[in-house]
Parts: C-alpha cells; sequence; structure tokens
C-alpha cells in the first residue's frame, strides 16, 4: 500500500481551489460576459433617455409621477441613476441574468458530460453543489455591482452630483448617499438568493442546460404576474419577488426595516428550502449523461 | 477511526480483485434491466478487454463502478472498498475515460485539465502545472494545449480526455473505449500507452467493441452481451475455448484433402489452393512428411489460432451486432 500513502492528505483549502476553479470558469463563458455587458448597458440606455428627455429644462417622469423609482431626481444628482437603474433591473433583467447561470449551473454541465468527470475526479456531490450555489451567488453580487456602478460612472458623466434628498425630505451628504446606494446594491444582491436556490434545484432535475434556463425564467415571469394579481393577494407575501423594492426603504430617514427584514427572511426561507431539494435531488441522482 | 478493520472486512469478500462485483444489477426506472446479475473479478495488474455490443451493459457497468449511479441490488467494490459508498477514498487512486471526452470548448486543453485537477481533493495545486503539462505531453498534445477545445478534432478530444485520466499516478485506469476516433498511428500510441502503464503496474480496464483490439493489448477478458457476463478469463483461455485449424497452402488440392482424411484430419474443406481441417490429435510433422511423401506439394503449413472473434461467435451463437 505504498503507493496508497503517496497520495497527499487532503487540505482543508481545497473545496477554496475548487471555488476558484468554478468562479474562473463560469466568468470565461462567453454568456456569462454577454449577460454583464447587457446589465451594463441598462444604466447607460436610461441615463441617455433622460437626459435627452430633459434637454429643454422640465423634469422627467412629469413631476414625479411615472416611471421606476426615484427617475424623476436623477437631473437633480447624478447618484440617483444607481437606484433607478436597480429599480428597473430588479424585476426582470436581474433574476433573468441569475436564473440563467443558476439554471445552467449542473444541467448545463450534465448537457456537456463535464459533469462525470467532475464527480469522479471526486469532487464530491454536495461539495460541488455548494461551490455552484456560492458561484451563483457571487454572480449576484458581481451583476448587481455591474449594474450599479456602470449607473454612478453614467449618472457621473450625464449629471451633477451633491449632496440628496433622501425620501423623507431630509438631506444626506454625498459621501453618506454614496454608502446608502452601495448598501442598496448589497440588498439588491441578497434579494436575488431566492431566484438562484430555485434554479439550482431545477437545474438539478434535467439534463439540458437550455430546459433548466427556460424553467427558471418561466418561473420567474409566473411569479411576477401572480404578484400582480389582487385575487391572489393570499399568496403575495411568499413569493420571492413581493419585497424586492423595499430596497427603496433604504433611502428613508429613518431607516424603514420592516419591508426590508421580510425580504431577507423570505430570501433565507428560499434558499433554505430549494437548497435542500436541490441537495437532496443531486446527491441521489443517477448521473447518466 | 476503524478505517483498518473496514478495509479488511472488505478484503474478504473481494478476492483480491481491484474490482469485483457480486450479483450487481440495474434496472432502469422504465424497467429496462441493463445490467444482470454481474459477478466480475479483475485481478490486479492485468490489463483487463470488457467486451459487448454496442448496449450491453458496458456502460451502466462501469458508471456503476465509479460511482456515478447506484445499482439497484449486488454488490460492487473498487481496490477493496465498497462503492458507490467509499468514492471519495477510491476515486483519486483511478483515472477514468468514460464514453468518450466532455470538455468545456470554450477553455483551452491546457485550462480544461486545470480544471480537471481542481476537483480532485488530493491534487497539489503546487505541482498542479507540471503535472498537466506531463499529461499533455504523454498524450502527444503539448504543441495544442493552448487551442480551445472547441477547436479540438475528435482525435484530439480523445487524447485530451485521456490525459484527464493521468493527471496522477492511478492504481487503476477505467478506460471505455479510448480508441474511439483515433486514426490508426492513434490507436496504436494508446495501445502503447496502455501496455507502458501496465507494465508500470497500473492494472488497466478497457471495454471495446473492437475484438482485435482486445486481443492486442490484454491479457485478461469479460464478454458481455443483453446485460449478463457470458465468460471471463485470460485471453488465451477464452480464445482456446474456440480450436483452431490446420490450414495447408497446395497447388494439389484434391490429392491434399484426400491424404489429410487418411492421416484422420476431420471436417477437411478444401476452398481454391486453400485446405483447412480440425487439428489432429498426432504429430503435426508426420502428417506433413506423410504429404509431402505422397508426392503433394506444400507451400505452406500450419495451425492458424483462433481469435476471440470465433470465440465470441462460438460463445453467443451470433455475430457482433447491436443488442435491441
Amino acid at each position: 500500500m505504498s503507493r496508497a500513502e503517496a497520495v497527499r492528505a487532503v487540505s482543508p483549502l481545497w473545496t477554496l481551489g475548487l471555488l476558484r476553479s468554478e468562479l474562473l470558469t463560469t466568468f470565461r463563458r462567453w454568456r456569462t460576459l454577454a449577460l454583464l455587458g447587457v446589465l451594463a448597458a441598462v444604466p447607460v440606455l436610461v441615463g441617455i433617455a433622460v437626459r435627452i428627455e430633459t434637454g429643454d429644462g422640465s423634469s422627467a417622469g412629469g413631476g414625479g409621477g411615472g416611471g421606476p423609482a426615484f427617475i424623476s431626481q436623477i437631473t437633480n444628482n447624478g447618484l440617483f441613476l444607481v437606484f433607478t437603474a436597480l429599480a428597473a433591473t430588479l424585476p426582470f433583467f436581474l433574476p433573468m441574468a441569475i436564473g440563467v447561470v443558476a439554471g445552467d449551473a449542473v444541467a448545463g454541465e450534465a448537457n456537456t458530460g463535464t459533469l462525470r468527470y467532475l464527480l469522479v475526479a471526486p469532487a464530491g456531490r454536495t461539495r460541488l453543489l455548494l461551490t455552484k450555489y456560492a458561484t451563483v451567488m457571487t454572480f449576484c453580487l458581481v451583476a448587481t455591482l455591474v449594474v450599479a456602478v456602470s449607473a454612478l460612472i453614467t449618472g457621473a458623466l450625464l449629471f451633477p452630483l451633491g449632496d440628496l434628498t433622501t425620501i423623507s425630505g431630509t438631506r444626506i451628504s454625498f459621501s453618506e448617499g454614496l454608502a446608502r446606494a452601495l448598501l442598496i446594491a448589497l440588498v439588491v444582491a441578497v434579494s436575488l438568493i431566492g431566484v438562484a436556490a430555485l434554479g439550482l434545484f431545477v437545474s438539478t432535475l434535467t439534463n439540458s442546460g437550455i430546459a433548466a434556463m427556460a424553467t427558471t425564467v418561466g418561473l420567474l415571469i409566473t411569479v411576477q404576474i401572480v404578484d400582480q394579481i389582487p385575487q391572489l393577494h393570499a399568496v403575495h407575501p411568499y413569493l420571492f419577488s413581493h419585497y424586492w423594492l423595499s430596497f427603496a426603504d433604504l433611502m428613508r430617514e429613518p431607516v424603514y426595516w420592516d419591508d426590508l427584514t421580510r425580504n431577507l427572511g423570505l430570501q433565507a426561507l428560499y434558499a433554505a428550502v430549494f437548497g435542500s431539494a436541490a441537495w437532496a435531488r443531486f446527491t441521489a441522482k443517477d448521473i447518466s449523461a | 477511526m476503524g478505517e483498518a478493520s473496514a478495509s479488511e472486512q472488505d478484503g474478504e469478500h473481494t478476492g483480491g480483485g481491484v474490482i469485483t462485483t457480486r450479483a450487481l444489477t440495474k434496472r432502469y426506472r422504465g424497467g429496462q434491466l441493463a445490467v444482470d446479475g454481474l459477478c466480475l473479478t479483475v485481478p490486479a495488474g492485468s490489463v483487463f478487454g470488457f467486451l459487448g455490443p454496442n448496449g450491453s451493459g458496458k456502460t451502466t457497468t462501469i458508471r456503476m463502478l465509479m460511482g456515478l449511479i447506484e445499482p439497484t441490488s449486488g454488490t460492487a467494490h473498487v481496490l477493496g472498498r465498497p462503492m458507490p459508498r467509499s468514492a471519495r477514498a477510491v476515486l483519486p487512486h483511478v483515472g477514468a475515460l468514460i464514453e468518450g471526452p466532455a470538455l468545456y470548448g470554450f477553455l483551452s486543453g491546457r485550462d480544461n485539465l486545470l480544471r480537471y485537477d481542481a476537483a480532485d481533493p488530493t491534487a497539489d495545486p503546487r505541482t498542479r502545472r507540471i503535472r498537466v503539462l506531463a499529461a499533455l505531453d504523454r498524450v502527444g498534445l503539448t504543441a495544442a494545449g493552448g487551442k480551445k477545445a472547441k477547436a479540438y478534432s475528435l482525435g484530439m478530444k480523445q487524447r485530451l480526455g485521456l490525459a484527464a485520466a493521468l493527471l496522477q499516478p492511478r492504481r487503476l485506469l477505467v478506460l471505455d473505449e479510448p480508441t474511439n476516433g483515433l486514426d490508426p498511428q492513434g490507436m496504436r500510441e494508446i495501445r502503447t500507452l496502455v501496455r507502458e502503464l501496465a507494465s508500470d503496474g497500473t492494472t488497466v480496464f478497457l471495454s471495446s467493441h473492437l475484438l482485435d483490439e482486445i486481443e492486442q493489448v490484454c491479457t485478461h477478458a469479460a464478454v458481455m452481451a443483453r446485460g449478463r457476463l457470458l465468460t471471463q478469463g485470460p485471453v488465451a483461455d477464452l480464445a482456446a475455448g474456440a480450436r483452431g485449424r490446420l490450414v495447408v497452402t497446395t497447388p494439389d488440392p484434391a490429392d491434399a484433402a484426400r491424404l489429410l482424411k487418411e492421416q484422420g484430419v476431420a471436417d477437411v474443406v478444401a476452398d481454391g489452393e486453400r485446405v483447412t481441417g480440425e487439428v489432429p490429435g498426432r504429430d503435426l510433422a508426420e502428417v506433413n512428411a506423410a504429404l509431402v511423401t505422397a508426392g503433394v506439394r506444400v507451400r505452406g503449413f500450419g495451425v492458424e489460432r483462433a481469435s476471440l472473434e470465433d470465440a465470441f461467435v462460438a460463445l453467443t451463437g451470433e455475430g457482433f451486432d447491436v443488442a435491441g
């Protein structure tokens, strides 16, 4: 058994090596970069549209009536483009991107057959699934930050920057506004954890990456529609998207925490339920692709 | 940890084989019986040919051995430990090529190997790059290592898949159809590689539907058809199961056939200048002397060994077709 002893003891840091490999693989995919590119373009388009609309001196959104939250404030302060862009991408663009990446995470590798080689390496099913989930959550954060940074740069280039007024009417300094923008971006990223867990679970059900992506995005659209139907208000508090726009409460003075904490609790619930379901499914699955 | 006692226990019912299965059975959810009561023993140090037509259950067996699918019933032990339960302890010692290579098309060949090596908990990240280069060199892909894998030909993909199996020193290599998609030169290189690995003491489990390939490199073989094991043993014994034939090449076939019958050769068939018959019990030198003494001009005289293909046909009573 001399050769058995020659095999290295497993380093506890090995999981980090696997995570690094997983992140590199995900972020070198052309599809991932295209999704981030689309997300980066949204704030630029919104910024240019607002700039053109208000070129004659009128304010955008007809004095704050329509359009995404905060849009009427952009001309006064470019920082509001960050909030507007996040409010505009959170209902669909961001979760769709997450759905694509999460749906593809396991099913895509099963489809190309690379999953079986990772498992005989042996990466270990639980560890591989955790690594995949960590990667999808990293993508949530990166995607959100891409929107926020793109919006900040566009806002700084097209509009003036300075102190800003909260929803409650109090004024805060630009640096505090910037800190709140970062906090909001983090809350938005956390809001996507539920979709990520759902997508990963769907991904363990099929060997087709495309089917998993389509199912996840389909579920997202269905949930958004159900959330709009007043007769179904009984289920609304359980829909992962129901409290998404609560991030705006961070712009109140003092911050209104109720919906924010409900949102975080709901995302944790989704992560626990669908994370467990994905684990139960993936660890017992016959890998026949 | 009590691991020593556990492995001793396992050793009892593995009989020293590198792979041992007992009544291994897999029934898929549709009710289809893919593998039916398989009892396989792969001796340590052998080059073991796993033979059978497409659809005979070879790949399902390999997937069960690698812990990818759960058996419906029966047990499988690899390197003395039960699978799939001991996958984490066993699989680092096993290099595998299962149902063809699978690669990340958008990564270079080298990056594909780095990725697979990162998935192995026992692989040392400090030597990763060196081992990847060595594996690429071993399969002749050094020049193409930087190219994107999607630009690879089928043969190059196959070589990269083999390189992934060779990233670490292994005690067992499981190679499912390793020469698939390779040209004759590539096939010969793979055969040489397999022999090299075997001479280093690695047990090689090689599945194939190419009989002559098995015959050329394998010391042992097993034959499967329709999910059942037909036979297993040393290749020489299997081929001996089908008897060879005496072949005489001569410009006088009629005389030769008559004389051979007189010499006690049964089942004599004359086909042009070739006269064949069952190998008689007596000394072949005397048979030849008798032919020459009688004035039969002999160009060639010898025994043609039965091929594994003859053995296979004798076993299954049929050709080498796809099972339904």
